[in-house]
């Protein structure tokens, strides 16, 4: 392993070790925090007895619902903006403050539109992740290097080629980037919604054994969450490096 | 000029061509080129040298219709151009063109594939330009993975495939190192008595314009005319060895006489 | 390519939009929300008339008023916060390499995690009240500034130190001559990130931990369907972001045409 990956193992150790050790001296108490080893234990159990599967699933199927809409109407967006400069340029300010707005406050709207099931949550995610996902195609489009698309004029491409054959290939790390963002911001919606204001799914879990001091038993849906997260970013990271290293990262 | 000879195969006819940048809002016009004038013969090596700004590129980017003049003829084998690249031309740019997603292969055959002819044919033509740029054993290489000289091998050897009969190439060595340059000028030199095209490059080295061409147009500074033409007179079969013979130096020594007012003027000028 | 340079070559072609262009976009947007409105319902989507009614109404009995003022007091000091502790840190870790590779994945983890789970933990440090609000401000500001603060030092070319070292520049004069203005462009993008996600974080803690703000009236609302309320409320907030984020916006990108020049 690296030297900064042994480093960042040590500092991930050193901080769990603190937080064992802290919480069995009693210095913070069992209802704010539980130790480390009690949390393992807390999501061992969720999964083995399958209390977490279904919630899980209905996270991730939401989840997975709100990514592919917004990774495809995301793009198209793009696409039309780059289309379209004028309407982007009026878009600017709107865009830049998009991410401002806590956009489950449409979630009473969705329930009005959609019913009470798990619509409004993909929908609020979709809405959360649609607009970076649009940016960035926008941007890979529009940093396509000028000497490549005089090369396609040189070479007599048409239109819909010179997209289709070059300036897709060379948006394509953009692209990914916003697939990357809409993916993370999926989860934040989605489980943001259901943390509010859902009764299933795993952010709704969280609430409530919040809510029913069940600190271990929080901690442990928490923990679950973050390696079923953290573990597909990971994935993602080492699939865009093996795509990007032989390309120098273009 | 006669007929015969204005529709030879990559003949080029500019007649006071004139190229005018619309100003940005506010801003003024931006008067880039001509009326500017030229008859390129079939099968030439004509250099275009200039100073600073001069519009040596626009120059380039009309003559292969990479733009529309605002004024004047532009011919290409006996056809006026219309705003679209004609079928036959084949461009090197300054900046390296290859495709960063492609390997070295891919790039070449690229435009063979565009045109939709055959895969075996297409690997023919490709093996062959990659061992005559001497590629050989980068085929599967990525760009990335290349020095630039190399890179800007692969983007000639990406035009000579398609057999054109009009190479331009606008300062496609003016990254690299001078020993670098002068090796490279030994292939262009190769590469074009192999196509029989007809060439225009574009240089800032003198030296290169001298080694290398039939004809050397020397350019004034912006809007850029032709203030002279030299002939060289070299054989064909010509090489670098070639900067030994007398002639080498003053022909060098003429271009930089024509062009010493007009690069003062250039730098000196009026930069919009 | 920099944050910087992106923003620059995006903004190439612009020319400037004049007021009276925007102010007919605005218009033609009411006008599509009033379709809309026309077309899924009163009951579904309140209209831009009865919206902008119900707005001028809250700001003219001041009923806002002392929702705002806690609002922007709390989302006040978490900015300054997020801002010092951001660049700050974002400062070391780019200027010192190691640290800076440690630390960057961790980062990028840490913005992943959906932050309203982070909020019972918030909760039991900070309680209820201003300082939980301010908290969950700033851990949702605090990264991107630091991560854009990192890369902008991290990307300092070292031939604009070698320069101030071959001037033979004190420590104070390399700071304030050569990192600053070098930093500046990309620091302030991701200021502007920080900025909107503040914002956001503070509305949301406001959700939680307080019985005041605009947050608050915000959850209030939708635990009552009241859905005028929102639509007003969501529009207030999205004009008020609209143009700082604008402006912002256009600091950014004089400041990145500066710095790169087409």
């Amino acid at each position: 392993m690296s030297k900064p990956g042994q480093i960042r193992l040590a500092v991930v150790a050193g901080v769990v070790l603190f937080l064992e050790f802290i919480c069995r001296m009693g210095w913070v108490d069992t209802i704010s925090l539980a130790p480390p080893t009690k949390i393992v234990a807390s999501a061992i159990e969720l999964v083995m007895s399958g209390e977490i599967r279904r919630d899980a699933f209905l996270t991730f199927s939401t989840v997975a619902g709100s990514i592919v809409s917004a990774v495809i109407v995301g793009f198209l967006m793009g696409l039309a903006l780059h289309r379209f400069p004028l309407v982007r340029r009026f878009l600017d300010p709107f865009l830049a403050s998009y991410y401002s707005i806590p956009t489950f406050v449409f979630y009473p709207f969705f329930i009005v539109m959609f019913g009470l099931n798990r619509i409004p949550l993909m929908a609020i995610g979709f809405i959360f992740a649609v607009v970076a996902m649009a940016i960035n195609t926008l941007s890979g489009m529009q940093r396509v290097p000028r000497v490549w698309l005089r090369t396609a004029q040189m070479m007599r491409m048409s239109r819909i080629d010179t997209i289709r054959k070059v300036i897709m290939p060379a948006a394509a790390p953009y692209l990914f980037t916003g697939l990357k963002l809409a993916i993370v911001y999926s989860f934040i919606g989605v489980i943001a919604g259901e943390f509010i204001l859902s009764g299933a799914g795993l952010g709704f879990q969280i609430a409530f054994s919040y809510n029913s001091f069940e600190t271990a038993k929080m901690y442990g849906y928490l923990a679950i969450l973050l390696t079923l997260v953290g573990g597909l970013n990971l994935y993602i990271y080492g699939l865009e490096k093996r795509i990007y290293e032989r390309r120098g990262g273009r | 000029m006669s007929s015969v000879a204005s529709t030879g195969l990559g003949h080029v006819e500019v007649k006071d061509a004139t190229k005018v940048f619309p100003g940005r809002a506010g801003r003024q016009d931006v008067h880039a080129l001509g009326p500017i004038s030229l008859s390129l013969k079939q099968g030439e090596f004509f250099s275009v040298v200039g100073p600073s700004g001069c519009g040596k590129s626009t120059l380039l980017d009309l003559v292969a219709g990479l733009t529309t003049a605002t004024d004047g003829e532009m011919v290409f084998e006996g056809q006026r151009l219309v705003g679209k690249v004609p079928e036959g031309v084949g461009v090197v740019f300054q900046e390296d063109s290859s495709f960063p997603w492609l390997t070295v292969q891919e790039n070449v055959g690229f435009h063979l594939k565009q045109m939709g002819m055959d895969a075996a044919e297409i690997a023919r033509r490709v093996d062959h330009a990659i061992s005559f740029t001497g590629l050989g054993g980068f085929a599967k290489a990525y760009p990335a993975e290349l020095s630039g000289g190399m890179r800007q091998r692969v983007c000639i050897a990406r035009t000579l495939v398609t057999k054109p009969r009009l190479i331009l190439l606008d300062e496609p060595f003016g990254a690299l190192d001078q020993q670098t340059r002068l090796l490279m000028g030994d292939e262009l030199l190769r590469l074009w008595r192999e196509s029989g095209a007809t060439v225009m490059l574009i240089t800032h080295a003198l030296d290169e314009a001298a080694m290398l061409s039939d004809r050397i147009g020397v350019m004034s500074a912006r809007p850029g005319r032709f203030i002279d033409v030299i002939e060289t007179g070299w054989s064909a079969d010509r090489d670098s060895n070639i900067v030994s013979d007398k002639r080498f130096g003053d022909i060098t020594a003429r271009l930089w006489q024509k062009l010493r007012a007009e690069s003062m003027t250039a730098m000196s000028g009026a930069q919009a | 390519m920099s944050q910087a340079a992106a923003n620059a070559s995006a903004h190439q072609q612009d020319h400037a939009l004049s007021p009276l262009a925007y102010a007919g976009f605005v218009l033609a947007l009411l006008g599509v929300w009033h379709v809309l409105t026309l077309w899924v319902g009163r009951d579904v989507l309140p209209g831009p008339g009865e919206t902008l009614g119900r707005l001028w109404h809250m700001l003219s009995t001041g009923s806002l008023n002392k929702h705002l003022i806690e609002t922007f007091s709390a989302f006040g000091m978490a900015l300054v916060i997020a801002v010092i502790i951001g660049v700050l840190s974002g400062a070391i870790l780019g200027a010192h390499r190691l640290s800076g590779e440690v630390a960057e994945p961790m980062l990028v983890a840490l913005y992943s995690i959906p932050k309203v789970t982070l909020y019972p933990i918030m909760l039991l440090l900070f309680g209820l009240g201003m300082a939980a609000k301010v908290a969950f401000g700033v851990i949702h500001g605090v990264i991107p500034i630091c991560i854009f603060t990192m890369s902008a030092v991290r990307a300092i070319p070292k031939k604009y130190i070698r320069a101030g070292q071959a001037m033979q520049l004190t420590p104070s004069q390399m700071f304030w001559k050569i990192y600053m203005p070098a930093c500046i462009p990309e620091v302030f993008s991701g200021l502007r990130i920080g900025f909107s996600l503040t914002l956001l974080g503070t509305l949301i803690g406001e959700m939680f931990a307080s019985q005041r703000g605009i947050g608050h009236l915000l959850l209030q609302a939708m635990e009552n369907s009241n859905l005028l309320d929102i639509t007003a409320l969501v529009v207030m907030l999205v004009t008020l972001a609209a143009f700082v984020g604008f402006t912002l916006l256009s600091i950014d990108r004089r400041l990145a045409s500066r710095a790169a020049p087409a």
